[in-house]
């Protein structure tokens, strides 16, 4: 079960439409949340469309199949198990007060008069405030076993996602994996083959390293024309952690690499038994095997006990719950890097591991359906991020890409690493369309998807599907309603 | 096995390396002796999709043997007639790979675009059918996957499918693939911006 099926345009487009509608029903939800980036007094709910006719100017990819859910009153919404196949995460939990990862807990008037909550009533393990609402929302493919979820962007700030928010891409499920009998296989061309328990992985020397992970899939619904409305629906498939674990290079001298092996192949312990190969000059080069996260274990969604990460190249290499790794002297060709992941072109050839991720940024508030409340100061700020290396500048244009500015870059500036900007504007109520421009430390410029699109053409309505890096618009109305645009 | 006083000698002399290389992981000299050797035992089971299909298990399969398989396991999700459903549509759409038109999508199956009859095996050996992935024996997947190809019209006859035949197969696609060519250079935007 692929991202989007290949296959199909009417499946396309129904899955796009899920999706749509996915984003739909939890904006309908933030939007009377006065605490929501995307709450908004006024908002004008869209023209209903006559039955049986679109909507005028909206795309039929782009409206909902089912008006249901886009209607849906919250409660019906929160208490439904099946809100349709498009389930948007509700901020309620099932007991209908504390959104998830948080507990609900009676608001007294004034906090100084009474005492608060007793030191270690949470178990010793703490938990967000009742009153942050963010979660990541899932594409609503018929099965929520292979499936992902989109990091809420518009609420970060600083860099590091909260392990909770990181962006998930499963394929046969979250496996549980104990690793008390957790095993690791190391074979194929090495001199000794062997296995490792999770003690054994946990002696060698280890390593942290902040990086992003970002799925090569970030984006695709926005190829042809502006589809999903927020920064979390086109850009939430990226997230940035602090990983700690072995270097492959200590695994691999342990057992000792033959001459002639070039490529490595790495496995999932999930039930897709995910594979994928790594030539083996990146493995020696910077990849680790992680079992830390952000300073406690990696969560299960993101491979507990032990994940790969290659830094810069594309998500779905960065490999969860490692159970084995083999060395050859050729690619394994693996289904994931022939018949997926691979970059189809007008011409019929295909871009095979297209690992790096390009140089790409996006202004992350203001972004897509929030409302400015009127004239005056705003401080844009985004994050960009390359699987080169360290980003150079970031460049800020608030008329459509004829005038740029530098923006602001927060430190520290790590290399294969999100990087916080920002950049002062005030806005004169006038229309306005903003972008962010980003140069990594390679020179490499990140493009408009107008030349993205001479490059790699457009072959469909999701183009090559992977690799889209190209500059996000966000237009500004008179009224301050900020929307998903294409601006070249 | 080291002696105490060599793994303390080489281990500090591999920190000052690491020290060095605040993130570019150094080849690490040291052998720490941390781990077991693995059997022959602990790894016949995994199987690799290599395209010489050395790593594919022993085992042999037939066409009509693997239609009905595929009647039984497989047509819930990929359609009586492998026109896809849940999962994914398996054959048809050649001729449909060269396309410049944004309104119509190219069709991707294993006739179409796959490029390795082993990557199909090790696939469905894997990971398939969904619900109950590693069922299948090795004389299933070999018959399912020989009775994919035929459905789509690269295998025909009663040969035995195999590790050897597979790596034989030709595939349509196989030589759709070329190496990734980026970065690309792209030339300066255009200065007369629009909504698009």
């Amino acid at each position: 079960m692929s991202i989007l099926d290949p296959n199909s345009d009417a499946k396309n487009q129904l899955k796009i439409a899920s999706l749509v509608e996915a984003e739909e029903a939890f904006l309908a939800k933030a939007r009377k949340n006065a605490n929501s980036a995307y709450f908004s007094q006024n908002h004008i709910e869209p023209e209903k469309p006559v039955k049986g006719e679109p909507a005028k100017g909206v795309d039929p990819l782009q409206r909902p199949h089912n008006r249901r859910h886009f209607l849906a009153s919250f409660a019906v919404l929160a208490s439904s198990s099946v809100a349709g196949r498009a389930i948007a995460q509700t901020a309620a939990s099932p007991d209908g007060k504390a959104p998830p990862g948080a507990v609900w807990r009676s608001v007294p008037e004034d906090a100084t008069k009474i005492p608060g909550t007793a030191i270690g009533e949470d178990g010793g393990y703490g938990t967000r405030s009742q009153f942050e609402t963010e979660v990541r929302w899932r594409f609503g493919t018929k099965t929520p076993l292979s499936s992902w979820s989109m990091t809420p962007l518009e609420h970060g700030v600083g860099i590091i996602t909260p392990s909770g928010l990181h962006f998930e891409r499963d394929h046969g499920g979250i496996a549980t994996i104990d690793p008390a009998t957790h095993k690791v296989f190391v074979h194929g061309m090495v001199k000794q083959p062997k296995k490792f328990s999770m003690l054994d992985v946990k002696r060698f020397p280890s390593i942290s390293r902040i990086l992003f992970i970002e799925c090569s899939g970030n984006g695709l619904t926005e190829w042809s024309k502006p589809t999903l409305k927020t920064v979390q629906g086109t850009h939430g498939l990226v997230s940035t952690s602090e990983w700690t674990g072995v270097p492959l290079s200590t695994i691999l001298n342990e057992v000792g690499v033959k001459s002639g092996a070039k490529w490595l192949l790495v496995e999932g312990g999930d039930s897709s038994v995910m594979t994928r190969s790594i030539p083996i000059d990146k493995a020696m080069k910077d990849c680790f095997l992680a079992y830390g996260q952000n300073g406690e274990a990696i969560r299960p969604e993101q491979g507990y006990p032990l994940r790969l990460i290659a830094p810069g190249y594309e998500g779905n290499t960065h490999i969860k719950w490692v159970r084995r790794i083999e060395l050859s002297d050729k690619p394994f060709m693996t289904r994931e890097e022939t018949s997926k992941y691979t970059d189809l072109l007008p011409s019929g050839k295909a871009v095979q591991f297209s690992l790096v991720m390009d140089a790409k940024s996006v202004i992350t508030r203001p972004s897509g359906e929030m409302t400015l409340s009127g004239p005056g100061f705003y401080e844009i700020t985004g994050l960009a991020w390359s699987g080169r290396g360290r980003i150079k500048r970031v460049d800020v244009s608030t008329d459509g890409g004829r005038t740029w500015k530098p923006a602001g870059l927060q430190g520290p500036i790590l290399p294969i690493c999100q990087t916080r900007f920002r950049f002062p504007w005030v806005w004169d109520g006038k229309e306005a369309i903003l972008q962010s421009r980003c140069v990594d430390e390679t020179g490499y410029v990140q493009p408009t998807l107008g030349q993205l699109i001479e490059v790699r053409g457009l072959n469909g309505p999701i183009g090559s599907i992977y690799h889209l890096n190209a500059i996000q618009s966000w237009k500004v109305d008179t009224e301050g309603r900020v929307s998903n645009v294409h601006y070249y | 096995m080291f002696t105490t006083t060599k793994l303390f000698l080489q281990v500090t002399a591999c920190g000052a390396l690491f020290a060095l290389n605040t993130y570019a992981v150094s080849a690490d000299p040291t052998r720490y002796g941390f781990g077991e050797p693995a059997s022959a035992n602990d790894l016949q089971d995994f199987v690799s999709s290599l395209p010489d299909g050395r790593d594919l298990p022993a085992g042999s399969g037939t066409i009509s043997k693997g239609k009905q398989v595929y009647d039984e396991k497989c047509a819930s999700c990929h359609g009586q007639k492998l026109e896809g459903d849940i999962g994914d549509r398996l054959i048809g759409g050649r001729g449909t790979l060269v396309n410049n038109d944004p309104k119509k999508a190219p069709v991707k199956t294993v006739e179409s675009y796959w490029p390795y009859a082993t990557t199909l095996f090790d696939y469905i050996k894997r990971a398939m059918p969904f619900y109950t992935p590693g069922s299948l024996t090795n004389d299933e997947v070999y018959s399912v996957t020989g009775y994919i190809l035929s459905e789509a019209k690269i295998l025909n006859g009663d040969e035995p499918i195999t590790a050897k035949s597979l790596s034989k197969v030709a595939m349509p696609n196989r030589n759709g693939f070329i190496p990734d060519h980026r970065p690309d250079h792209f030339k300066p935007a255009d200065k007369h911006p629009r909504l698009r």
